[in-house]
């Protein structure tokens, strides 16, 4: 439905190649596709007009640069305007020097309160501390009960009376003191900001607690109200962040730019799925790309990076490089990937996947991949390494092993010889090179997928483009934190990945 | 069918980029990292491992029961259930006006212009993208009136205002609104099948909309107008919501039928099914898991609930979309997976008494030709009434 931005301005300016500078009309051109990309994404029209004036003071007269196309810089420009709003400081939990820390969480109705705060709650866990959850919304018929729920799941411990909200904090500050817990998270009724009753209560909960942060609790398909709620909230509670939620669905959370740029406060914290566990800190660069339609390939490698064996995946990234990857190494492989979850859930974090693509990917989901380690299991450790033996008798025999035909076992060989030849490319092109090697694959089997796009888009990701992004973000700005708090990973690796042609650079972000 | 030989074909080729991928991506830096700093390549600590596995599907094809539901029968005559009391019907008016600052601002500031000019445009195309119209059915509706103010059709800019809302309304009450009528045009038994006596209403949409609340109210509201309806908990998902639904049907003096946390919600829906046809009670509200429609397996576990749902004695007549007015464009993918899904019959408009205006129902209708059936104004069990597209559209400005 939606093409992305970079479709949207390469139309336009492939005309301009050749050109030393952008006019004024070109701009204004860009310009109207920038607004309808962000209103679309739900960025609220206010906050797209200062956004386009400051992108049209950035490009009027723009000296083009011969390495970049005009698109390429134009989207360069927006990137970094877009991470400049959304990034600046990001938030970093300071515990208060006399225990508990005080978490409160404000929102409309159905925004994902509940749920994250167990999935907060989980998160102080897992950071070391000993949280605690008071169940303070007595609103909604059986809150209480699914945060008792979800608290057993995280392994917290729930506090919650039937008395008032205010009293139900009040009493949980006191319980969480008496054991000896060092942050409190409180858990609220929806309520919606024009609603005057609801808004002196939980000026009043705020009142008796003293939280040390509030956070508003945002769903990523709001639309244009999000700003109205979110000025709102903070006039009545003050907000110190936001936590944003249901990112794992398509929607592309423009209202994060909005709120943002309207509270000022960080966006703190991103839900991104069902789990407890799909909760972590909040990555500005990444919800740029999602806002303009490129996807979420950095979400895919940190994702990558946490399941996969680092050891395995050198070794199998090396045979790819060196031109030696053989069924074992595929075989290897295969029980990483699987390791990462669905192959449709990863398909879906790569821009620039057809509808048939993702389609398709659910089918190799629904068990091709037992089928291939199947045959692989049938076959002797000297065939695994050099299919070019297995003749007809081996190929009856490891059908009947696997379960399958030999057309089956034809198919993954014919399928493994495809994939040398295009490994043997990315060796070559570095992640560039693997990109477009894997659009012009898509490109032969999926008559919607453009393997044009996805050449571009390996050119972002792999060459200087997407460095040239990355250093767009504030110097100030976080790494990629990942999982447990680790250092922000930039520094180290970042250093070999200089930018330049085959460099491989898969860490483009780094600072 | 060809689609699924497609999917097939290139679920072949699929394989190898997807195994390539992540292996270059992790493994790949890091050799060549190490390559160039001839070292061992080393990891960087990350720890904490977020899990992108969805929740299980239970849409596996196994025959629905098994999970051996329990049904909840409010406690011996319950105590007349205590309706809060209502002491207004809602409306759309008395609730939206404080609500209805913003926009009437700009309208306002359009019919105070002696002429229509550019600033009347913006004017009206700011009005309708804050109302969460979206930018292709707002450039849709203006590019029309532009014509009509062109040829001399409309004059002034009250004439433009009016034709505007007169656009609106029209393109929102096409189609055929109303809820089914329970028990109405029930198709002559198949022989060897038992009759459809039950009738099932479907309650979908994404998390977080108000999907249970609605059934709730809507269970309210029918319980007191005289048809007695039995509730399904088919959310068998989110922590407490069988008990969210129960406290409702407790309120409403309805059954519920429950199964475990974590159960196969088609099972649930079909001994509700069951359950009503042994005692005559002619419709079932199903209450369903919140999912996003981006999720495959969730929506196929959907289409599952319906298809069981639709099984004699049982028949679906209504798949409501629920739908958050806050949502935004998203709210638009939305009803078109559903659409597609589930065949939905129509929109749920929930929480209008904020200061969103669910706009997005004007393009989901535009291009899906969804009706809107019913809104919801607030959280009492009265506040749920039915679509009233001028109400709407005047609130909307």
């Amino acid at each position: 439905m939606f093409e992305s931005l970079t479709d949207r301005f390469e139309g336009i300016l492939t005309r301009l190649r050749g050109r030393g500078r952008l006019s004024d009309a070109d701009v204004d051109e860009v310009l109207r596709e920038i607004r309808t990309a962000l209103l679309e994404a739900d960025v609220e029209i206010g906050v797209v007009r200062t956004f386009t004036t400051a992108v049209r003071d950035r490009c009027v007269g723009l000296e083009l640069s011969q390495s970049l196309s005009p698109g390429q810089q134009v989207i360069k420009i927006v990137n970094e305007e877009l991470v400049a709003i959304l990034g600046g400081e990001t938030l970093q939990i300071r515990y208060a020097s006399r225990p508990p820390t005080v978490v409160l969480l404000a929102g409309l109705q159905g925004s994902g309160k509940t749920t994250a705060s167990a999935k907060l709650a989980r998160w102080f866990k897992q950071q070391g501390r000993n949280p605690m959850l008071v169940g303070a919304d007595l609103q909604r018929p059986a809150a209480v009960e699914q945060l008792r729920v979800l608290g057993g799941q995280a392994g917290v411990s729930v506090f919650s009376e039937a008395s008032d909200p205010v009293a139900v904090a009040t009493a949980g500050l006191e319980e969480a003191k008496r054991l000896g817990r060092d942050v409190l998270i409180v858990d609220t009724a929806g309520r919606l900001s024009i609603d005057a009753d609801l808004m002196d209560e939980i000026r009043h909960i705020a009142g008796a607690v003293q939280p040390d942060y509030t956070f508003l609790v945002i769903d990523a398909m709001t639309g244009q109200d999000a700003v109205s709620t979110a000025e709102a909230f903070h006039e009545a509670l003050s907000l110190d962040g936001v936590i944003l939620t249901k990112l794992d669905g398509d929607a592309r959370g423009g209202a994060a730019l909005s709120v943002k740029e309207v509270v000022g406060r960080p966006i703190a914290f991103a839900s991104t799925g069902e789990k407890l566990d799909d909760f972590d800190q909040f990555h500005p660069d990444r919800m740029a790309d999602r806002i303009l339609g490129m996807g979420d390939v950095l979400s895919l490698i940190e994702q990558a990076e946490r399941t996969m064996d680092k050891d395995v995946a050198t070794k199998g990234a090396a045979a790819i490089i060196e031109g030696r990857f053989t069924l074992e190494d595929f075989l290897e492989q295969l029980q990483q990937v699987e390791k990462m979850g669905s192959i449709s859930g990863m398909m879906s974090l790569i821009p620039g996947i057809s509808k048939d693509i993702k389609k398709a990917s659910e089918a190799v989901d629904d068990g091709q991949i037992g089928q291939v380690k199947a045959i692989i299991y049938s076959m002797t450790p000297q065939e695994r390494t050099d299919p070019s033996i297995i003749d007809g008798g081996r190929r009856v025999r490891i059908a009947n092993g696997s379960g399958t035909t030999t057309s089956d076992v034809n198919a993954l060989l014919k399928q493994f010889k495809e994939m040398q030849k295009m490994m043997k490319g990315f060796g070559k092109g570095g992640m560039g090179g693997a990109l477009g090697g894997l659009g012009g694959l898509l490109g032969r089997g999926g008559p919607k997928m453009s393997p044009k796009g996805m050449a571009d888009m390996a050119a972002m990701v792999g060459d200087s483009d997407l460095a040239a992004l990355g250093a767009g973000a504030p110097a100030g700005a976080p790494g990629l934190p990942s999982g447990g708090g680790a250092a922000p990973r930039g520094g180290k690796k970042g250093k070999g990945g200089k930018k330049g042609k085959g460099g491989g650079r898969v860490t483009p972000k780094s600072r | 069918m060809t689609d699924a030989v497609m999917v097939t074909a290139l679920a072949d080729g699929l394989l190898a980029v997807v195994i390539a991928v992540p292996v270059l991506v992790v493994g790949g830096g890091i050799a060549i990292a190490a390559r160039r700093r001839g070292g061992p390549a080393d990891g960087d600590g990350t720890s904490g491992g977020v899990a992108v596995a969805e929740r299980p599907s239970t849409a596996a094809p196994a025959p629905p029961s098994a999970a051996a539901p329990t049904v909840e029968t409010p406690v011996e005559a319950p105590a007349p259930p205590v309706p809060e009391p209502e002491p207004e019907p809602a409306s759309y008016r008395g609730r939206l006006g404080k609500a209805r600052g913003l926009l009437s601002g700009y309208i306002g500031s359009v019919r105070a212009r002696a002429r229509i000019d550019a600033a009347t445009w913006d004017d009206l195309e700011e009005a309708l993208i804050r109302a969460d119209v979206g930018v292709g059915a707002t450039d849709a509706l203006l590019d029309d009136l532009r014509g009509r103010v062109k040829s001399g059709e409309i004059g002034g800019p009250d004439a433009l205002v009016d034709a505007l809302k007169g656009d609106l309304v029209a393109m929102l009450s096409t189609g055929h609104a109303a809820l089914a009528e329970v028990g109405a045009d029930r198709p002559a038994p198949v022989e060897g099948e038992p009759a459809r006596t039950v009738d099932v209403w479907l309650f979908v949409g994404v998390n977080g909309v108000g999907k249970t609340t609605t059934v709730g109210k809507v269970a309210t509201r029918l319980s007191g107008g005289g048809t007695p309806v039995l509730l399904a908990a088919g959310d068998t998902f989110r922590a407490a919501a069988g008990e969210q639904l129960s406290l409702w049907a407790e309120r409403s003096g309805a059954d519920v039928v429950r199964g475990a946390e974590g159960g196969d919600p088609s099972s649930v829906v079909f001994d509700a099914v069951q359950r009503a046809a042994s005692k005559g009670t002619e419709l079932v509200l199903a209450d369903t898991a919140g999912r996003l429609h981006n999720k495959v397996n969730l929506i196929e576990e959907l289409k599952k609930i319906r298809r069981v749902s639709d099984r004699p004695p049982g028949r679906v007549t209504e798949v409501l979309l629920v739908l958050d007015a806050t949502t935004g464009q998203n709210g638009l993918a939305q009803a078109k997976v559903f659409l597609d899904a589930v065949d939905v019959s129509g929109v749920v408009l929930t929480k209008l008494d904020g200061t969103a205006k669910g706009g997005i129902v004007v393009a989901i209708q535009r291009e899906l030709g969804l009706p809107v059936k019913l809104v919801g104004l607030g959280e009492g069990a009265g506040d749920l009434i039915d679509f009233d597209a001028e109400a709407f559209v005047d609130a909307l400005f």
